[in-house]
């Protein structure tokens, strides 16, 4: 039922045109969020849990929710890492977000960086290597977050994506027929149960952009619009303005694509996420399908 | 009546009945933008007058 409130003064239209007020969009948010968590099993006591942040508006609302949440949990510890990829003119103004954040929050915040990790800025990485700068961004930031949550004996790390990320995603693997990847995709996706594979979740898996980011107007979290100066792939950006199209001519459209997704993943996982199939580096012992990994094969590029 | 656009950084002035006119008018899916009416944000069927103050805001994360 609808407040006096959410009549007069509505802030924000949910996908059913149910309009709602401040106070009942940050609990129908809120709400959302909590059943997902207990739905997927996502925290659980005893959890040591490392937040990927980035000072984006995703990572900061995840942050500052799951504080309030497992503040009220017992036996649970937070905690965030930031991975420095060293962009001029982006990465420096949302670690300060990030920091100022952590501070407010009152939550530790480990700081891992490119160029003290590998010996060079992304900005250098890019120039020397024939590769896409996200490719290269990715190799590496996953590689350091693994390493940093391992370091820091995380049990699992959560991620701000948001449902407008994932349906991406599951088009994306969908149009280039590469179930291996879809097959990763997910709430949770740990790949198998190992001590080197550290589960990782999203909370916010159901949450779409435009909530998110109204979500953090209302609540003053972060503020600035940066942009990468890299800007992402440029076939994600094709299929994003698409679903964007699809979502506005057709509500739900984005919604749709997770629910069907998630019904067929427990297939997509058995049969492309064969157990045997994945080993570790033998380089630096990180999880990788080759005999070395990818980041490991990219340092030695870089390197040479 | 004066219209931030975030995404650009650029200001533009433009007259429009409420807030799903003047997107439409500026060629802006709804669905990518949220819409703030004098410091607060309001929903696509907002009443818009002359001297308020627009901001759009993007909500695609930027990486
Ligand atoms: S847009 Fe690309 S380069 Fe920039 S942070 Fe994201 S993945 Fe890295
Ligand atoms: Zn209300
Ligand atoms: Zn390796």
């Amino acid at each position: 039922m609808p407040c006096k409130k959410c009549l007069k003064e509505p802030v924000f239209a949910l996908i059913s045109g149910e309009k709602l007020c401040r106070k009942c969009f940050n609990s129908y948010f809120e709400r959302k969020i909590r059943k997902c968590i207990r739905q997927y099993g996502l925290i659980e006591k005893g959890d040591r849990i490392a937040v990927a942040i980035s000072g984006g508006k995703d990572s900061s609302v995840l942050l500052s929710l799951l504080s309030g949440i497992t503040r009220q949990m017992k036996n649970i510890e937070i905690f965030a890492i930031l991975i420095d990829e060293g962009i001029r003119g982006y990465r420096p103004f949302t670690k300060k977000d990030a920091v100022n954040l952590c501070k407010k929050l009152g939550i530790k915040l480990y700081v891992y960086s490119f160029k003290k990790e590998f010996g060079m800025d992304l900005d250098r990485m890019v120039k020397k290597l024939k590769k896409g700068p996200c490719t290269i961004c990715g190799i590496f930031r996953r590689y350091l977050l693994n390493k940093a949550a391992r370091e820091l004996r995380a049990n699992k790390m959560a991620f701000g994506h948001n449902a407008d990320d994932e349906a991406q995603s599951v088009v994306m693997n969908l149009f280039r027929s590469n179930n291996d990847a879809a097959a990763r995709l997910g709430v949770v996706n740990g790949i198998k149960k190992d001590a080197r594979f550290i589960p990782r979740i999203k909370p916010m898996y159901f949450m779409l952009e435009k909530e998110i980011t109204a979500y953090a107007f209302i609540n003053g979290i972060s503020g600035k619009f940066v942009e990468c100066p890299y800007a992402g792939s440029a076939y994600r950006g094709e299929i994003r303005n698409m679903l964007n199209d699809f979502e506005l001519r057709h509500p739900g459209t984005k919604a749709g694509i997770l629910s069907s997704f998630l019904e067929t993943l427990p297939l997509l996982k058995e049969n492309f996420m064969k157990e045997g199939g994945i080993g570790f580096c033998r380089k630096c012992g990180e999880p990788t399908s080759g005999e070395e990994c990818m980041a490991c094969r990219l340092l030695k590029e870089l390197h040479s | 009546m004066k219209v931030y656009i975030e995404k650009t950084g650029k200001t533009a002035n433009a007259k429009a009945p409420s807030v799903a006119a003047l997107l439409k008018k500026l060629n802006i899916n709804p669905v990518t933008v949220l819409v703030v009416k004098n410091g607060a944000l309001v929903t696509e069927d907002a009443k818009l007058a002359e001297n308020d103050t627009v901001k759009i805001l993007s909500v695609v994360s930027g990486g």
